[in-house]
Parts: structure tokens; C-alpha cells; sequence
């Protein structure tokens, strides 16, 4: 009888179950086997990560980005979401039923509201220090004086201690200097329409603004699949022509944006 | 309970004055007045004849209800059990406090220097039953009953000591009956029969052989610590000292209950009678020394204005009005309790930083109304059974959105057909352009909740630019009232 190598099958079983990009030490996948690659391996587990939104109306889709790189990074562990009440008042306030039909489950998050951007500075790095957490997002508004490099070194620091990833959504702001390990721009994008011309799945273009160790730079557009808590490459679907939002190209990265809607 | 005047002015007789059935009426008199002949009950037009030169004030209940408060929170170093007898009394359940201050008598002198240093002249009267204690004080001469001499020391009282009605003290006065004493000897059924069971109760609690029941103006903690120091303290590092040794006595009491507390109260008494007191409340019960002063630490941190140590504390007490059974915790046995436990803490120390109603989980709510479907609850509360969030259907979209407007934010919308999605709409000065749509999903008003309401028609819709709302038509086209849109949530 042939020696098996149990290690190596196991090895081999694991690349398979991940798809053709396994995911380096301290990262995770963020579910896209193209995003992955781009990143080398996943994105930092214990690292702060900058999501925008491509224009303040596309605020929800930024926000349930965070909530799906949350999912992936998470699994079954409770998620804290610090949330600046502005945001709430000018974009909606957060609907649990919606964050369950996106796959996270409502009694796995503390939500914090905070009143000003300090508090959600401060909150998000107090919990960003609890290593049992899954993922911690951060919700301040616009630009606010406190988020200097300082602010968001401290951030990087706390989630680098605990390996808790830090999602901070940066709604109506622009990127200023940061310690985050990624910045990523959010924008809804059209979905594949369902029976009866109806909506479809979430759909987003998604930007990879700046990767601290890896190449930026490069665009997405995808579809989240909540069943399997992945996200689709929609592009590579044959047959199917994906318009490109206007207003928005690969050349306009970093620039950000100001909305006044 | 009388004031004493601040100001050195000569001593002219003081009433306070009240009116009753439209005329102004003595309803307090200072001693000189009552040196003088005045009385309760008397004009002040009579008053003012026979004494021109009077100094009148207007009766204030109000301010003597808050003078009486802040009393009552002074009292409050003596003993956490305080009654509250308005207009004039206060009833201290010592009650095993005594022995902190050497013996009774020690604390009854104590206690009546403390006041007359604020000016105030009280009676105050130890007795083992408190309405015992309340007549003495008013009535008698006594100022400690020995246990068990309570219906001897009240029995030479006069009968109004009992606190009857008018009519009823008439009457009792009238049949010869001077003292409660008197009453005591004969029957109490005949009294009963002629005044009914309160004033044979009020009897017999008066002797000490009913116990009243008693209405704590705060609650009664189920235990508590306290220090007090001969020199008042105000540096915020022995403060916190204090704090830790206070919780580290608490910790061990807890301990030898297998109890751990949910509330914890620290209250600062300052030398000058101020009393600040502050509370952090945990989502589990705790005796964890070093959690607990973190908490503390936070809502000092947190206080918008800081607790004030003026001249000094001279008194500092930790009481937890609620405790709850806990184990003792058995380490390293189950690690996935351990850091729920960190997460328990964290939420703790959230809550008391940034207030319990802004640290919130959700709750699922069996209902059909979209804006009652989730329900926030501080996220310490502890649901009896864990929430069960519906599963959504596999492959179907997100059917509700992940941020809602509340209230629905009225929008510009014109539709196709009258029971069709909008072909377009205006919201927040900018043209959506609907490509794809799906409803409606009709929902109809809880009519319990809001009889008046129209049902509403739910629609997905994407715009041109792949946005996702939630819309809803409120009221039908051909009704009376012209159908108006919403937009209700934001999808992903």
C-alpha cells in the first residue's frame, strides 16, 4: 500500500476549496478570485482599510461593501459598526432585515451611534482593541478635522494588535493621508436584471485606489452572492455587455469626490 | 424643621403665611412670634394688628419639598434607607448602621451637629418603630427609646400624636380620652367600630406592634461599602484608590454570594452636604475588580460635567441596587465563553461611555410593518430567548433594503400606469430614470396601530445608474386623495 502524504492531500484539498488563489497568512479572502490575485493573496486581516463612495448617493453601496468584506472576514464572530448619526440622518439608518439579506446576521452586530466624529474615532479604536471581534467598521461624515494621520495610524495600530480588520466607510469624504493599508472607491452599478425586468443581485463597481504593498489601480465589477457569501466576477459572464457608469474611470483614483445631493 | 436666618438683622418675629379659603393665613411661625403670642392658624391681618412689626414670607412648598431632598441626600452618610415624611419629617432606617458610629447615641449627636451647622433645627428620636420614632419627635420629650420601651415611651403622648383626622381627634378628646396611653387600655374594637381599622392600625404602629410599610426615596441597595475619612479627599488618584478598594470589598462580598452586581453606584458625598452619585451598568453581572474600575474610569472620562470634589469628599460609597446569581468562573475550561465574555465587556464599556441608547443590537420583531420589523435594545440587554432572524430565500435578491429613511422621504415620482412602478422620479433635486422594477409588495397598515393609515405598495427599482431603492406608493390613483410616493430605504 502506497505511503498517502496527509499533509500534502489536505494542502491539496484546502487550494481546491479556495479556488485557484490561496490566501496568504494574515489575510483574507475577500471572495472574488480576481480581487484576490490583485491583492496578492487576500486582504490584511489586522490592518485598517479606506472605502468611499464613488458619489454620496452611492453611500449604501460603500457602506454594504464594508458589510460584505465584514462577512468574509468575520465568519461566525459579532462585528461592531460605530456609525456617526449624521450619516444616518442624510443616507438612512441601518436596517437589520437588509444587513440579514446580505448574509450578516443581525444578532452578530453591535451598532454604535456616535455622536460626532471624534466619538467614532474613539469607539472604533476601543473595539478595534477586542481581538474576539470579527470585523469592526467605522462610519464618520465627511471629512472630519480629527481624522488626521495621527487618528488613523492609531486605528492601524489597534486592529494590527488585535488581527481585528478595520473597515472605515468614509462617507462624503475625500481621501486625505492615512495609514490604511488599502483604499477602496464603491459604486452601485447596474445589476443583471432578474425575471420580469426585476432588480437583481447587489452589483458594484469596485476600485482599488491604493494597496500599501501591492498594485493599485485596477477596477471590478461584481455581484455579491449572499447565498455562497461571495462575490461574482460580472464581467466574466459571457454574454452579458455591463455598462460602465458615467462619470467615473480608473484615471479619476484618488482624486475623490464632493457630492452636494 | 426651622431655618435659621443667615443675616444678623434684628430678631423680628418671621411667619410664613399661606392662604386658605382666600384669606392669608400663619402656617409657620418662627420661636420670637411664638414668644410673641402668635399662632398658627391666625390671620395675618390679625397677626399684623397685634404685632405691626412682622416679617412675612409666602409659604413655598415647592422649596421646602427640595430642602427636604437635599437633607435627605446629606442623610444620606448615615444610611442608604431614607423615607421621605413630607412636609417636615425624615425617617432613617439605622438599622444596623449604628455600630459605624460608635452607638446610637453617638450618631444621633452626629447627626444633630451636622444640621445645626447647616442651620437647620431638628428633633430627631431613635425608636424601633419608625412611627414610634415620628410621634416622639413630634410630640415627646424622649431622644432614645431603649428596644422593646416603645409603647412606654409613647403612651403618655397627647392623641394627636397619632395623626387622626380633625373629627375624629375631636371626638376621641371629648369622650376623655387625653393620651394614647388611655386609648391603648380599652378595647380596640370598639375604636374600630367607631373610627374604623386605620385608626386601630394606626394604634398599633404607633406601639410598635405593627411594622408600616416603608417607601425608600431611593432603593434600597441589595449591598453596599462605604469608607469615610477623617480629612476630606479630592485628588482624582485617591479617588480611584478609594474606588478600587470599595470594589475589591464589594468583589469579595459578591464572591462569598455567588452574586455578581449589574448595577454599580458610586456615591461621592461631599464634606459641604453635596452628593454626586454615578452609576455604570454592565450587560452581565460582574464582581471584577479591574472591569469595574475601567467602567468607572470611562464615565468619569466621559462626564460632561466632572465630578466637582470642592472642599473634599469626606465619604465615598459603592451600593448595587441589583445583583445576580454568578458562579465562580472556572478559566481556560471554555475559551468560546471566555471571549464572549470580552465582547460582553466591550459593550460595557461602550455603553457607559457613550450612553446605553446608543449601543444598541437588534432584535427581530413578528410583524409586517417595515419600520417595526427590527427592533434596537441596548446592547446589554439579555433577551430571555436568543432572536431568530428569518433566513433569506436562496438565489433571491435582497428584498429589503439596508438603510431605511424614517420618516419616508416624500418624493416627485410619475408612473405609467395607475398600478405600475414610477418610470421616473425626483428625489433630493436629481432625475432617477427607472430601468428595472419589481412590485408592488403590498403592506397594509397594522389598523390596531394606525386606523387611518393607507396601505402602501412596495417597489424595487434600479436607476439608470444601477441605484437601488425602495419606493412605495402611498394611497391609489382614482381615489380621492391623489396617490403620493416615497422613497422608504436604500438597497445595497
Amino acid at each position: 500500500m502506497p505511503q498517502v502524504d496527509l499533509e500534502a492531500l489536505r494542502r491539496q484539498v484546502s487550494q481546491l476549496e479556495r479556488g485557484s488563489s490561496p490566501v496568504a497568512s494574515g489575510r483574507f479572502s475577500v471572495g472574488s478570485t480576481a480581487i484576490d490575485t490583485a491583492l496578492g493573496g487576500g486582504l490584511m486581516r489586522g490592518a485598517l482599510h479606506e472605502i468611499f463612495a464613488g458619489q454620496i448617493m452611492h453611500e449604501p453601496s460603500a457602506a454594504s461593501f464594508a458589510v460584505m468584506l465584514a462577512i468574509r472576514a468575520a465568519g461566525e464572530r459579532p462585528v461592531v459598526w460605530v456609525r456617526q448619526d449624521f450619516v444616518g440622518l442624510e443616507m438612512g439608518e441601518i436596517y437589520a432585515p437588509g444587513l440579514a439579506e446580505l448574509g450578516l446576521s443581525p444578532d452578530r452586530l453591535i451598532l454604535v451611534r456616535a455622536r460626532d466624529a471624534p466619538s467614532v474615532l474613539r469607539a472604533g479604536e476601543e473595539a478595534a482593541r477586542c481581538p474576539p471581534l470579527g470585523a469592526v467598521l467605522i462610519e464618520p461624515w465627511g471629512n472630519p478635522k480629527t481624522l488626521d494621520l495621527v487618528a488613523s495610524r492609531r486605528l492601524a495600530l489597534a486592529a494590527g494588535r488585535s488581527n481585528v480588520p478595520l473597515f472605515m466607510v468614509r462617507a462624503g469624504g475625500t481621501a486625505l493621508p492615512s495609514a490604511a493599508a488599502t483604499r477602496w472607491r464603491i459604486s452601485a452599478s447596474p445589476s443583471v436584471p432578474l425575471e420580469g425586468e426585476a432588480p437583481g443581485h447587489p452589483a458594484f463597481a469596485v476600485e482599488l485606489l491604493r494597496d500599501r504593498v501591492g498594485s493599485a489601480g485596477r477596477n471590478w465589477i461584481v455581484e455579491w452572492d449572499r447565498d455562497r457569501r461571495e462575490f461574482k466576477d460580472l464581467e466574466t459572464i459571457p454574454g452579458r455587455m455591463v455598462p460602465v457608469p458615467p462619470g467615473r474611470s480608473p484615471d479619476a483614483a484618488e482624486a475623490g469626490y464632493r457630492d452636494a445631493g | 424643621m426651622r431655618r435659621r436666618r443667615d443675616t444678623e438683622t434684628p430678631a423680628e418675629p418671621l411667619v410664613i403665611t399661606e392662604k386658605v379659603k382666600g384669606a392669608m393665613r400663619l402656617a409657620a411661625i418662627s420661636p420670637e412670634a411664638k414668644r410673641a403670642g402668635l399662632l398658627p392658624g391666625l390671620t395675618l391681618a390679625d397677626a399684623r394688628a397685634r404685632i405691626p412689626d412682622l416679617w412675612v414670607e409666602e409659604m413655598d412648598p415647592h422649596a421646602d419639598a427640595a430642602l427636604l431632598d437635599r437633607i435627605a441626600d446629606d442623610c444620606d452618610r448615615f444610611t442608604p434607607v431614607i423615607v421621605i415624611d413630607a412636609p417636615e419629617g425624615l425617617l432613617l432606617d439605622i438599622t444596623g448602621c449604628d455600630h459605624l458610629f460608635g452607638s446610637e447615641a453617638q450618631l444621633r449627636t452626629l447627626f444633630n451637629a451636622r444640621l445645626r451647622r447647616a442651620g437647620i433645627h431638628v428633633r430627631a428620636v431613635i425608636a424601633s418603630a419608625p412611627d414610634a420614632a415620628r410621634a416622639l419627635a413630634r410630640y415627646g420629650r424622649t431622644a432614645i427609646v431603649p428596644p422593646g420601651e416603645d409603647a412606654a415611651a409613647v403612651r403618655p403622648l397627647p392623641i394627636a400624636a397619632l395623626g387622626l383626622a380633625d373629627d375624629a381627634r375631636l371626638s376621641i378628646s371629648r369622650a376623655g380620652l387625653k393620651t394614647i396611653g388611655a386609648i391603648a387600655d380599652r378595647p380596640s374594637t370598639a375604636f374600630a367600630a367607631r373610627f374604623g381599622e386605620k385608626m386601630t392600625l394606626r394604634l398599633r404602629r404607633v406601639l410598635g406592634e405593627a411594622d408600616p410599610p416603608l417607601d425608600p426615596r431611593r432603593p434600597v441597595p441589595m449591598l453596599w461599602v462605604e469608607r469615610r475619612f477623617p480629612e476630606p479627599i479630592g485628588r482624582a488618584e485617591d479617588i480611584e484608590a478609594v474606588l478600587g478598594e470599595l470594589s475589591d470589598k464589594a468583589s469579595n462580598r459578591l464572591g462569598e454570594q455567588r452574586e455578581g452586581g449589574r448595577v454599580f453606584e458610586a456615591s461621592f458625598f461631599r464634606a459641604d452636604g453635596a452628593v454626586r452619585r454615578i452609576a455604570v451598568e454592565t450587560g452581565r453581572p460582574i464582581r471584577n475588580t479591574r472591569i469595574l474600575l475601567r467602567l468607572f474610569r470611562e464615565k468619569l472620562d466621559a462626564l460632561a460635567d466632572p465630578v466637582d470634589p470642592g472642599f473634599g469628599f469626606d465619604m465615598i460609597r459603592l451600593s448595587l441596587p441589583v445583583t445576580e446569581p454568578l458562579d465562580t468562573i472556572q478559566p481556560g475550561l471554555d475559551g468560546h465563553a471566555i471571549e464572549a465574555d470580552e465582547v460582553a465587556d466591550l459593550a460595557d464599556r461602550l455603553s457607559t461611555r457613550f450612553g446605553t441608547a446608543n449601543v444598541l443590537r437588534f432584535l427581530p420583531e413578528d410583524t409586517h410593518d417595515p419600520n417595526r420589523a427590527a427592533k434596537a435594545v441596548p446592547a446589554s440587554f439579555n433577551p430571555l430567548t436568543s432572536p431568530v432572524w428569518p433566513t433569506p430565500e436562496e438565489e433571491e435578491p435582497p428584498l429589503r433594503p439596508v438603510q431605511i429613511f424614517d420618516p419616508p422621504q416624500l418624493v416627485d415620482a410619475s408612473a405609467q400606469v395607475p398600478d405600475g412602478p414610477p418610470l421616473h422620479f425626483n428625489w433630493r433635486r436629481r432625475k432617477h430614470v427607472v430601468v428595472h422594477a419589481e412590485g408592488p409588495e403590498r403592506i397594509a397598515p397594522e389598523w390596531w396601530r394606525a386606523p387611518d393609515a393607507s396601505e402602501r405598495d412596495y417597489y424595487r427599482v434600479e436607476d439608470i445608474e444601477g441605484r437601488r431603492f425602495w419606493l412605495f406608493r402611498s394611497g391609489a390613483y382614482g381615489s380621492k386623495a391623489h396617490p403620493r410616493w416615497y422613497v422608504h430605504g436604500l438597497f445595497a
